[in-house]
């Protein structure tokens, strides 16, 4: 186990990788009264199509397989794992992103229980085919839900029209057909192909004493079994460098239209030498731009076309990556014509140094902010280690960044065929 | 569990609380203005939040009141509106990064006492009155917002069920105000509400971080003016009956269906059988291992969600589902049954002690933000009953289950408000 100092903001994580592959992150704080653990696999809804484990041949699952695995893990022969969680007062959850699949937990008491229940479940499946079918109700429901719901639409509209074939544009949760052809092989298929240890990450942060909470989680770990960690050969298809379509509308039962402009990233802006400083480059560009601070927010809201603020998402991963700005407007086709003209102008913009150190503190005001909340460090931790980084090098890459590379690297972000412009209008318009 | 402490100053002015603690990197300052909520001024209170955040004095437009916040390491702040039992309370809040964290800078904390007191007391004026063109701009943005109310529907569900529930009583005052009243409203009497506020308001201060009380003390008698005379006493709530029930139904182009009940349990804050109705609610509808969840979700399948949540300050509880709509009598009818059976003594002991620990689990978390500090204090001051985090802890594990089911006899339904499909489940309603 070694200590990783975190010199900025005075606290100190452990981190270690056991034989069986799995890598432990403690961060041991005594002030807060809860324990918050994450035990991460890097696998998403994104990883549909790969060689499972000691298989050459390439297999593709339904849409959404890897949602509907996050809930089945939870039930098990002799019952339901939450009730397990819920008996010593804490509070479980799961999710899944594009890239990973998480099981948390936050607990006040009971923390090494706790932990042993969080490994041992996500370490042990149990699915039948009478469980699987039971499951599609629930998340039919929960389909069903965010199709009702226009921001979510707007988002994943926006990045289906950016991706061709790049599973990314396929919502998470899948399809209420795709999700009918899951079976329990399927799952099963998932499963010891994507959970084993080495693939994996658990982070705990909060009250506990860490040589100890690593002995109990050796203990445990050496109790079990498990093969060689594989190779995993995955396939993300054969990906345009352009956008989808530059244009998309989707018609809703809904009073307040929406738009969103989306920028693709070009596939050298996500090698792994890169990635973070790009990352935070489309931070700051968002925030010097279009923040509530920035010169093109206000002259959107001077014009009338954005209602209230906006709605800035960036996203770098290794397969895929884009930045967002979206609003209620009033006007969707004018906000999408005047975002892409103030996108354009960037490339030409001479920005002061004085805007740019502004921004730069922001941005060190907002990672000293990470640190309120355990949540916030644990999911960097396993977000940056999943990319192949340390989590700590954002604080040197911000302090490094200058504005005449700053500037520079703005040149090579966005041209015409990077962006796509997607609408949410009201029915009969 | 450490004690937090609220070391409260009692200045001619405004009530200082101060709550130290070395959980968070950041120092949060609150300044909380309540009056009771009337119908009158209401639409003019809605209003005002967006109005003093577009600029000040000094700070004459949005970009440069942010600009200011930017420079003072990304401080974030928000000013919002909102109802508390039949109180209206607006909040400035403002979270920024604490310098010991920061080499350059000593007297952030200042800089950010300077601010509040720039936005509360030197808004932008032209003649005595806020900005014309603004407030007109405003008045804009505010319609936009309650426009769109009716696209998330499950706030819109909310809130049909309170217009329905409280017609004739003060809670029933939509909080964001009314689109009717908007034409009325110019610079002028925009201005009249916002003097009222600032000098008549009832108003406490949370300083919450690692910073000592006496210099807080001293930079808010330095540096924060205002002036007050006759502060308004707060308000607590009427207690109607519930008589029969009533049941509202509308249809609107939607795929799921939301059912949600509202109930009077006449209990508030400072009633003693408090504890138990949280106990109650707990084991009727605010956990996943509650009855609701295990019932309408996981043995029947009906639906993503199901939930209660109790209103303190009011006296009432809410349930909340979303569901297939041709599901709605079955949904109906479970989630009527599960109140009965808590009436009827139907509570394990295991439901019991896991309600507890969750109660206090989840309080645990909330005193780990500093919001959720600053709320759950300021919940006492609307509730008119001082009590420790400790007290709180054990009060709920005193409760008995016989107290669980007094309270659930208590509790009556008053209105079931459904929401669903033109063509699906409306022959059922």
């Amino acid at each position: 186990m070694h200590e990783i100092d975190i010199p900025k903001v005075y606290e100190t994580v452990y981190h270690k990788q056991l034989d069986n592959g799995l890598d432990i992150y403690l961060y041991p704080k005594q002030d807060v009264e809860k324990t918050f653990a994450i035990f991460s696999t890097n696998y998403g809804s994104i990883d549909q199509s790969f060689s499972p484990i000691n298989q050459k041949e390439m297999v593709t699952v339904p849409d959404g397989i890897a949602h509907f695995l996050e809930h089945k893990m939870f039930e098990k022969e002799d019952g339901d794992v939450f009730q397990q969680f819920s008996e010593r007062g804490a509070s479980a959850n799961a999710f899944t992103s594009f890239t990973e699949t998480a099981y948390l937990f936050s607990s006040t008491t009971e923390i090494e229980a706790n932990v042993e229940t969080l490994l041992d479940f996500v370490q042990n499946p149990y699915f039948t085919e009478e469980s699987v079918e039971k499951e599609k109700g629930i998340i039919e429901q929960e389909i069903r839900m965010y199709d009702d719901q226009a921001d979510w639409r707007l988002f994943f509209g926006t990045i289906d029209s950016m991706y061709r074939h790049h599973p990314v544009r396929i919502d998470i949760a899948g399809t209420v057909e795709s999700i009918n052809d899951i079976t329990a092989d399927d799952l099963y298929t998932c499963y010891n192909t994507f959970y084993h240890p080495g693939n994996m990450q658990l982070v705990i942060a909060g009250q506990f004493d860490p040589q100890q909470m690593m002995r109990l989680i050796e203990q445990n770990q050496n109790e079990k079994s498990f093969d060689i960690p594989p190779e995993i050969d995955r396939d993300y298809g054969d990906e345009p460098i352009v956008v989808d379509q530059s244009e998309k509308t989707i018609k809703m039962p809904i009073n307040t239209p929406k738009c969103m402009v989306g920028i693709k990233e070009k596939p050298e802006a996500l090698e792994p030498n890169v990635l973070l400083e790009n990352d935070l480059i489309r931070d700051l560009a968002l925030d010097i731009y279009f923040s509530k601070s920035g010169l093109h927010y206000e002259s959107l809201y001077q014009e009338g076309l954005v209602i209230d603020s906006l709605r800035l998402e960036y996203m770098l991963e290794k397969s895929f990556g884009f930045t967002a700005i979206g609003a209620s407007t009033m006007e969707p086709e004018k906000f999408g014509q005047r975002v892409k003209e103030m996108l354009h102008s960037i490339k030409t913009d001479q920005i002061d140094q004085d805007a740019f150190e502004r921004v730069k503190k922001k941005k060190y005001g907002e990672l000293l902010r990470e640190y309120n909340n355990l949540e916030t460090v644990a999911s960097n931790i396993i977000q940056y280690h999943q990319l192949g980084l340390d989590f700590r090098d954002v604080f040197p890459t911000l302090e490094q960044l200058t504005v005449d590379r700053f500037q520079e690297k703005l040149q090579s972000w966005i041209d015409e065929d990077q962006i796509t412009v997607c609408s949410i209008v009201p029915e009969g318009e | 569990m450490n004690t937090l402490v609220d070391n409260q100053i009692d200045h001619q002015d405004y009530q200082l609380h101060m709550i130290p603690t070395t959980k968070f990197k950041t120092n949060t300052i609150a300044l909380k203005f309540a009056r009771p909520i009337e119908r009158d001024t209401i639409t003019n209170r809605a209003l005002l939040p967006f109005v003093l955040q577009k600029g000040t004095k000094n700070f004459p437009s949005e970009r440069e009141l942010r600009l200011e916040l930017d420079r003072l390491y990304g401080a974030k702040f928000s000013i919002n509106g909102a109802k508390k039992g039949e109180n209206h309370i607006i909040t400035l809040t403002l979270d920024l990064p604490n310098e010991k964290f920061i080499d350059a800078e000593n007297d952030l904390l200042k800089q950010g006492v300077q601010f509040l007191q720039e936005v509360v007391a030197n808004p932008k004026l032209i003649d005595q009155a806020f900005d014309p063109d603004l407030v007109a701009k405003e008045k804009e943005t505010l319609e936009n917002k309650i426009n769109s109310i009716v696209d998330e529907k499950m706030q819109y569900a909310n809130m049909r069920l309170v217009d329905e529930m409280c017609q004739d009583e003060s809670f029933g005052i939509r909080s964001h105000g009314y689109i009717d009243d908007l034409d009325s409203i110019d610079g002028t009497t925009l201005y009249d509400t916002y003097q009222d506020m600032i000098k008549h308001d009832r108003l406490d201060i949370y300083v919450v971080g690692d910073v000592e009380d006496e210099v807080v003390k001293q930079l808010f008698e330095s540096e924060f003016q205002l002036a007050r005379q006759n502060p308004v006493e707060i308000k607590e709530a009427d207690q109607a009956d519930a008589d029969q029930v009533s049941t509202i139904s509308e249809a609107q182009k939607v795929q799921q269906a939301k059912l949600h009940f509202g109930y009077r349990t006449k209990i508030t804050y400072r009633d003693e059988n408090y504890p138990a109705l949280q106990v109650f609610n707990g084991i009727f509808g605010g956990f996943p291992h509650s009855k609701l969840f295990l019932n309408v979700r996981e043995k029947h399948s009906l639906a993503y969600y199901a939930a209660s949540r109790f209103e303190s300050h009011k006296g009432l509880l809410f349930v909340f589902s979303g569901i297939a709509p041709e599901k709605y009598e079955e949904a109906k009818d479970i989630i009527m049954k599960q109140h009965e059976s808590i009436q009827e003594g139907n509570i394990s002991d295991d439901e019991l002690e896991q309600t507890k620990k969750a109660i206090i689990h989840s309080l645990k978390e909330t005193l780990d933000r500093s919001r959720g500090i600053i709320d759950w204090h300021y919940q006492q001051v609307i509730g008119g009953k001082q009590e420790t985090n400790q007290d709180v802890i054990d009060a709920i594990q005193a409760v008995t289950k016989d107290d669980v089911i007094k309270v659930a006899n208590l509790v009556a339904l008053d209105t079931i408000y459904l929401l669903t499909s033109e063509d699906g489940g409306a022959q059922d309603a």
